[in-house]
Formats: structure tokens, sequence, C-alpha cells
């Protein structure tokens, strides 16, 4: 009875549809999701919408790509990218980075107790800075991180043919799932943590409490820093490391963030999976699940080669539409959010 | 009779003399292309300058206004494509058109089933399927259309009518997409247009690009029809001052407008509600109505600049929209000049953009140097793509710029002055 | 010697002043009232003592120390805690959570500081693991109150405690300070519910116009004709 149920099942469809679209999904999903968190941390803390985060990524990723240029020339160590067993550096210089950052550019505007609004711009302004610097630095083309070849794929076998992971894939849906948990425990059992809950919820108790303000922004940074290098150098080992990889990405990142609602953590990692599988349907082509049912249409119904919602040069429209939809119909969020004007 | 303004003639006869520095060292058809090219910014300029400064709106999507109303002057100027119209294509594009139609109305229909009585839970899920079937069934209609377009034609070409009325229309499709843009951001935090925005005009310009059957995309468009006779017929240096008198008489028509609605009875809400927004809210002075005037109307006038500055450059290419460019090179005018006043924004136009057109050749001059005395030094040989990287110390100046003005001059150069009264 | 000794104060927001030469005084383990009518400058006092805003002229000395203009993060650890009027938990973290925040500064084992407070307000012991924010009025207050109250402060400053709050709920508010009190914390509250209030001040101070009007115990206030015929009304 199994070998004929299993066999009946469309086996080559149902692999399509996990390759490209569950673990498509999943893959962009943690990029997007460990992007948002940063994201969302800036905003609840630190009330603005920190556009320089792309570059953030960058130049986590590039910090990464000199080490590993530095220490191992490109070779994998203990059968791993080199690029993700040196990551954790990557991690702490962009941390300290963020933080030497905010202290030379927004600390001293919020002193002068500016309008929310020009931080914003101010922080287009690093973006613009970060830009310019490591395309100075690396160029305008684009760099591979795994100089060492070919990746390790490994192959699951399903139903006579292949599931495809490669190994950064796997790394990156491992590493995400870790962060998630990490940061759980961070929030809801240290004191810094519920320390950043404290003041992200109301930051003049927060002060009135005694609770250290320049602590929680600097915790946050870190955070925020390391989360985003780590986003960066793992979106680079699966595509290539190219320059505007941050500016691409800033916008379904902030999508993620404001639809899981402004500063909630968990709201962004939810919101960076939704719009990344929210992306990767959209462009998915269904044609290749509906062909088989060919046979049972009458004859003037012809599924054509490529039926997708949206076109693959108008991905961007999606996290737009999410974030637009958002919007006018939530803009709390899904896990409520702060909407202060 | 009050004191001369001393501090705006010093900076305006620096900037003179800057720019008869430029004529002098570069020539005459070099120094009028890049006035021309200045006096569009300016026009843009002044646009974002009543959206931050009178109404505090933090519009990150100008390259998208830019693109838009570029486009939309494109297709009512450019001449008639005969291929196209003669075809039976406008046929099956109208019907493409009309079957979009249908389908929105069919979503709109669907949202307002609540009336009905339908619940909330079910209204939503029947518009999002309607959405997706109205969608599905439009595209299928609308791609074959254009797909028909691009081999027959080539494009659907333009109008064929005259340049001011392409210039009016690009401002009025500039303005709806603002008004579209304030409607659903608008009474949100700011940070929510800036991201909109921005999200707008990277998918303003995706579409440009791809839609070749609209726009030949990466192909481009060329000559673009000029107001006034073209450097072929007249010169460099004579066509390009006409140019000139015309963007200039625009700005100092939008000027002497902007500087009267300023000091008027709306003005005078516009900045009450600027400065003590929760007095003014008390009063009952529909903030935000308020401010979507001016985010439109700002949009009207970034949207007439940039057509105006597309058409000057003569050819129409998507690609050639960068945000550095076309957003953040005119934050930093603003900024600098000093936002909300009108003459400082036309003071930090004009200087930023003199600094920025010769920053060019001193970026690839001086890295070039480096380069030789690298090598002479140092024995290292630059890499190959140098140049491009020289172009990229600009970005970096570009956003130290802001960050600086912001922390030290957040007013800027020219600061708003305090209205008066005599 | 005092505990706190608040004199010719001169404060306000920016411009113009609210505070225009107010003394306040009270000894260690009193109560303190302050009341008066809307605008009398009764939370600007609070606030100035506690560094919110800026005092342009006068002395504070608590405990003889000058803590004139000190920020509040180093008044928490001078011995002060402040209860604001509004807003005074934090909303997403559970009442135990809301505590731990309390003792930041704190580097000890606190756990009985935390199981002291909920002696003091049984009713959160109960709650303690849900949202602050999902509290009704009176319960939020206690939370407010026992986060002041984790860093064992000399002087606990209560702004309003019994605002919006039912009469039950006031009633045992009160009830809390008396205790609180009694186990060796200063209390300096503003309250609008007067009669109440200065039922149970040792010490009541009476401002208006950002001025001292009336000052004595509590019991002389109430008894004061005058006071009663100004400031306490036909009601509350």
């Amino acid at each position: 009875m199994e070998a004929g149920f299993l066999a009946s099942l469309p086996a080559q469809e149902l692999v399509f549809f996990i390759n490209r679209g569950l673990l498509a999904g999943l893959i962009i999903g943690s990029v997007y999701a460990l992007g948002a968190v940063g994201v969302t941390l800036i905003f609840g803390i630190l009330r603005f919408a920190h556009f320089a985060h792309g570059d953030m990524m960058t130049i986590g990723a590039f910090v990464a790509l000199v080490c590993v240029a530095l220490f191992t020339g490109g070779e994998s160590i203990a059968g791993l990218p080199a690029a993700f067993v040196l990551m954790p550096i990557a991690m702490a210089v962009t941390a300290l980075a963020a933080i030497g950052i905010d202290r030379g550019f927004y600390a001293p505007l919020r002193r002068a107790k500016v309008r929310p609004v020009v931080i914003v711009m101010s922080s287009i302004g690093v973006m613009l800075m970060m830009q310019g610097l490591v395309r100075l630095f690396a160029g305008t083309g684009t760099w591979q991180l795994e100089a060492g070849g070919a990746k390790t794929i490994y192959r699951l076998p399903l139903l006579g043919r292949d599931v495809i992971l490669t190994q950064p894939q796997a790394l990156l849906i491992g590493f995400t799932a870790l962060a998630a948990i990490a940061l759980h425990f961070f929030l809801t059992r240290s004191r810094m943590g519920k320390a950043m809950r404290a003041v992200s919820d109301n930051p003049d108790l927060a002060r009135v409490s005694g609770i250290s303000i320049d602590s929680v922004v600097r915790a946050t940074w870190a955070i925020a820093g390391a989360l985003a290098a780590a986003a960066g150098t793992l979106l680079a080992l699966d595509v290539t490391l190219k320059p505007d990889l941050a500016f691409n990405i800033i916008l379904p990142i902030f999508a993620a963030a404001i639809v899981g609602g402004i500063g909630q953590p968990y709201g962004a990692m939810a919101g960076g999976m939704l719009v990344g599988f929210t992306e990767t349907f959209a462009v998915f082509n269904w044609s290749v699940l509906l062909r088989p049912l060919q046979p049972w249409l009458p004859d003037f119904i012809d599924i054509p080669n490529r039926i997708a919602f949206v076109p693959t040069e108008y991905k961007i429209v999606v996290p737009f539409f999410i974030l637009i939809a958002v919007l006018i119909w939530r803009p709390t969020g899904i896990f409520k959010g702060r909407v202060v004007k | 009779m009050s004191t001369l303004p001393r501090r705006e003639i010093a900076l305006f006869a620096g900037l003179a003399v800057l720019v008869a520095l430029v004529f002098a060292s570069m020539g005459a058809a070099y120094g009028t292309r890049m006035m021309v090219e200045a006096s569009c910014y300016a026009i843009i300029g002044l646009g974002l300058t009543i959206q931050w400064g009178y109404a505090g709106l933090f519009n990150v999507g100008v390259m998208g206004f830019i693109a838009l109303a570029a486009f939309v002057s494109l297709f009512v100027t450019y001449p008639v494509n005969g291929a196209f119209w003669d075809s039976d294509m406008p046929g099956q594009l109208g019907h493409a058109l009309l079957a979009i139609a249908i389908g929105a109305a069919a979503v709109y229909a669907a949202s307002q089933t609540h009336r009905l009585g339908l619940p909330k839970k079910w209204r939503t899920l029947l518009t999002l399927i309607v959405l997706a079937i109205a969608y599905l069934w439009a595209q299928s209609i609308f791609d074959p259309a254009t797909a028909q377009v691009e081999r027959g034609a080539g494009w659907v070409g333009g109008l064929g009518l005259p340049v001011w009325l392409g210039w009016v229309a690009g401002g009025a499709a500039a303005g709806a997409l603002g008004w579209a843009m304030g409607r659903i951001t608008l009474g949100l935090r700011a940070d929510y247009m800036a991201i909109a925005t921005l999200g707008i005009s990277e998918i303003v310009k995706a579409f440009l690009k791809n839609a070749d059957w609209l726009t030949r995309g990466t192909l481009t468009v060329s000559p673009i029809p000029w107001p006034v006779p073209t450097p072929q017929e007249l010169g460099f240096v004579t066509s390009r001052a006409a140019y000139l008198s015309v963007t200039a008489l625009l700005i100092v028509v939008i000027f002497v407008l902007l500087q009267r609605a300023w000091h008027s009875p709306w003005g005078r809400m516009m900045r009450a509600i600027r400065d003590n927004e929760v007095s003014a809210a008390a009063m009952g002075k529909d903030i935000n109505r308020r401010r979507l005037e001016i985010f439109v109307l700002g949009n009207v006038l970034i949207g007439i600049g940039g057509a105006a500055l597309v058409t000057f450059t003569s050819i129409f290419d998507p690609s050639a929209f960068v945000p550095l460019n076309h957003t953040f090179l005119i934050w930093v005018m603003v900024i600098l000049g000093g936002a909300g006043n009108n003459l400082g924004t036309l003071f930090g136009v004009v200087l930023v953009y003199i600094i920025w057109t010769m920053s060019e050749p001193a970026a690839l001059f001086l890295f070039g140097q480096i380069a030789q005395w690298g090598d002479a030094l140092f024995d290292w040989k630059a890499p190959a793509d140098f140049a491009t990287r020289a172009l990229q110390m600009r970005v970096f100046v570009i956003g130290l710029t802001i960050t600086l003005v912001l922390r030290f001059a957040p007013n800027g150069l020219l600061p708003e002055k305090p209205v008066k009264y005599e | 010697m005092a505990l706190l000794d608040m004199s010719d104060i001169h404060a306000g927001y920016g411009g113009a002043n609210i505070l225009n030469g107010v003394a306040i005084a009270i000894d260690a383990h009193e109560i303190g009232v302050i009341v008066g009518p809307n605008g009398a400058g009764k939370s600007t006092t609070l606030k100035a003592l506690f560094g919110l805003l800026t005092v342009s002229q006068g002395t504070i000395l608590l405990d003889g120390k000058d803590i004139t203009n000190r920020a509040p993060e180093a008044l928490v650890r001078d011995g002060l805690s402040f209860v604001p009027q509004e807003f005074n938990v934090f909303p997403t973290l559970s009442v135990e959570e809301n505590l731990e925040m309390g003792a930041f500064i704190r580097r000890d084992d606190f756990r009985h500081l935390i199981d002291k407070v909920y002696g003091f307000f049984p009713p959160l012991k109960d709650k303690r693991r849900q949202a602050a924010g999902e509290l009704s009025g009176g319960q939020r207050q206690m939370v407010a109150m026992g986060r002041a109250l984790m860093t064992e402060p000399k002087l606990l400053l209560l702004d309003e405690p019994t605002a919006g709050l039912s009469p039950r709920y006031m009633g045992e508010i009160f009830e809390r300070i008396i205790e609180i009190n009694a186990a060796g914390v200063g209390i300096l509250m503003v309250e609008q519910n007067a009669r109440q209030a200065l039922a149970l001040a040792h010490r009541g101070f009476v401002l208006a116009g950002g001025r001292n009007r009336f000052t004595g115990t509590g019991a002389e206030l109430l008894a004061d004709p005058d006071v009663a015929k100004s400031f306490l009304g036909g009601g509350e």
C-alpha cells in the first residue's frame, strides 16, 4: 500500500515546491528576520528609523571578507566556510563600530533634543558615508566570500528527487534559529535584556528608576550591529557580496519590522519570515505545480509556461506592497507596536 | 528702512564669484549647461524645501517623483509613433486598461461588502481572493498586449503636444502620486513617510526601467523635445542660455508666489501648525489636510523641475535615475541652504551643484595623483577600477556633509528668518 | 537634622518660574503632604526635587547633603525614589519584572525585597507574572510604588498616588502608605484628595501660586478654618 501511495504523489512538483518555495522563503526570510530584529530594537529604544542598517550588514560582510583574506586566504576551516568561523570577529567589530557611530553622530543630536526625524536624516548621511567608504576600499564589483570553490551541498532524497540545501543556507537557517532562542533568553532572563524592554516601554520611567540609559543604548547597538553583521555575512556566503546589497534590503527589512510591530523583536522575526515567504511565493512559478493537472483540464484551457503573481524584475514591489498594506490597515503591526508620532 | 541683509549679500556675492570662476576656467558652454541644470535643481529644491520647512515632511523618494514627471512629460511631448496608432494595438491596450479598471472596481466592491453585513474576517478573505483573481486575469490580458506593442511598434511613443504642457502634466502626475503617498502616511510617524517614499521611488524606477512598451526601458528615448531651439540649431551657448531664461523665469514666478503665500493668512496658519502643532490642533485646524496640501504642492514643483531637468539632458534613461543624484544631493542642497527659506534654498542649490559638478574632475585628478605618488614612493599599483572608486569619494563627502550640517548648522547657512510684523 | 530641607526654591520649565520661593522640610520617618489648588506648583515641587527640571534659585538638602539639580539617576543612589502620576509602570513587563527594574542599581541579591513588597501589596503576589499594563488602576499604582521601594529609599516621593482611583482603592493605598512609612520610609506626597491625605500627614504644606500659604501638622491644617475655607472646599 505504501509504495503505491507514495508513487502517486507528484514527486517532482513537491520537491520543486520545497526547494524553490519553502526553503527559498525560509532562507531569505531568515536574512530579513536577523536584520529586522536590529531595526526594531533601534526603533523601540532609540526611536528612529535606522536607514544605515543595510550598510551595516555590508560592513559586517566586508569585515568577514577581510578576516578571511588575512587568516586563511579562502580555505575552509574544519569543513565550514572560513567566513562563518570568523563571523564572530565580524560581529564584534560591527558591534563596536555601531556603538562608535552612535556616540559620534546620533548621541550629540539626542543631547541637542532635535526632532526624531532629524536623526533619521543623519542616519541617511551615515548610510552614504558607509557606502562611499566600502566602495572606496572594496571597489564597486562583486566579491566572493568563499574563494575556495564550490560550496558543500546537502542532498536529502525525497520520493526519488533531491531536496537541495547548500551549506551556507543551512548555516543561515541554523544561526537564525539559535539567534531567536538566544534573544528570547536574553530579553526575558537577563538584567540588561529586561532593562532594554523597560526603556522601550517607558524611557522616562526607566531613567527615574535609575536604569542607565547609556548602557541600554550601547547594548542595543551592540546587538543590532552583531546581528546585522551576521545577516550580511551569511547572505554574502549564500550569494555573492555586492556593494548594493545594502540598499535593496532596507525596504524588506523595514517592512518586516513594521509588520511585526515597532519595538517587538519577536514580531520582527515573524515579520521577516512573512516578507520572505510572501516575496518568494509571489515570484514562484505556479505553473510547474499546475502542469500535472493539464490532462484533466478541457482542451481550451492551456496552462502557460510561467504563472507568477509578480515578474522577477518587480520583486521589490512585494515588500513595498506589504508595507503599504500594513500602514493602511494596521499601522501598529501584528504584535501591536508603537505608532507614536 | 531695515538694515541691509549683510549675510545674504555676502553669501550671494561669493556665489557669483564662484560662478564666474567656473565660466572662466571651463568655458561658456560648460558654464551655461551647469547653470541650467542648477536652475532645474532649484525648482526641485523649492518643492522639497516647502515640504520640509513648511510642513516638516521627510520625502526620501524625490527620485521617484522626478522620474515619474519626466516620463509623463516625455509621453506628452514626444512625437507620435505612427506605427503604434495605425495598428490595432491601441485598441488592445485599451482593452487591457479596461480590464485593469474592472479588476480594481471588483476589488473595491469586495472591500466594501461589510456594508452588506459581511463579517470583517470574511470580507478581508473575499477581498484578497478577488484581488488575486482580478490580478491574474488582468495580467493575462495586459501582458500579451504590451508584448505585442514591443514587437510591432517598439513602444507607444508620445502625444506630440507642446513642451510646456508636458511639464505641467509631469508636475500634475507627481502631485497625484504625492497625494496617494501622503494620504497613506501622513498622520503616522515621520519615519514611515520616509520609508514609504523611498520604496515608491524604487518601484517607479523599476517600472519605468522594465516597461519597454511604455518607455523603451534600457534602450532609452532621445532626443526629447525642447521648449527652445536646440543646440543643433543655435549652438550650445545660445540655446542653453535660452533654456536658462525659461527655467529662470519659472523660478522667479514660483519664488514670488511662494513668498506671497507664506506671508498670507494661509501662510500664517501653516506657520502656526508647524511651530505649535498642539495649539493649532486645538483651534480646530485640520493639520493633516494642510500638510497634505503642502506635500502635493511640493511634489508638483519637484515634478516640474524634474521634467525640465530630464528634458534638458535630452535623453530619457530610467537607469540614470539614482537616489544619490536625485534625492540625497537635493537634500544636502536644502539642508545646507536653509530649509524653509526659499532664498536660502536657491543659494544652497547653486553652491552645492557647483561643488558637485566640479568634484568629479577634482576627484579623478586627486586620485590620479595619489596613484602616481603611490607608485613612485611605495611601488604601489592602483587597482584597475580606481577611477570609479574615486567617484565614490563623492558619496562619502555628501554623507559627511549631511551629518555635519545637521550637527553644527541645523538651520543651514541662511536660516529662515522669523516673519516680522511691521 | 531634617531628612529633607528645601528652601526658597524657584523653578520652572524653561521661561517663566512656576515656583517662587517654596520651602518644604520633613524629618526622617515622617509623612509630608503637599496640597493646594490646581496650578499651585505641587507636582512641580516634586519634579524640582527629583532633578526633572532646573532649580534656578534655592537649595535642597537631603540628610544635610546638597542635592540641588542633581540628575535623577544620581538621586536614586542617594536614597530618593519617585513615583510619577502617569505612566508609572512598564506596561509590557510583568509585575515581578517591574520590581526587578526598580532594583536595577542594586548589585546584591534583592529577593527579600521583592517578598517585602509583596508583603505590603498582597494582591500583587498572585499577579506577579502578569503584564503590568493589564492590571486595574489601583493594582498598577501598587506596582508603581513597589518598584520605587526596591531601592530601599530614605524618602519616597509620590505624585498624586490616588489620582483616578475608586474610593475603595484610595483607602487601600493610603493604608499602605502608612504601613510603608511605619516600616521606616519617609514619604513626601502631592495629593488632590486633601482631606484624607492631611489626615495621615505629620507635616502638611498648602501651596498656592508657587508659594507656601499654610504650613503645619496635618491635624493643625485640617482644624484651621482659613485652610478649610480656601482650599479644602466642600467635598474631597
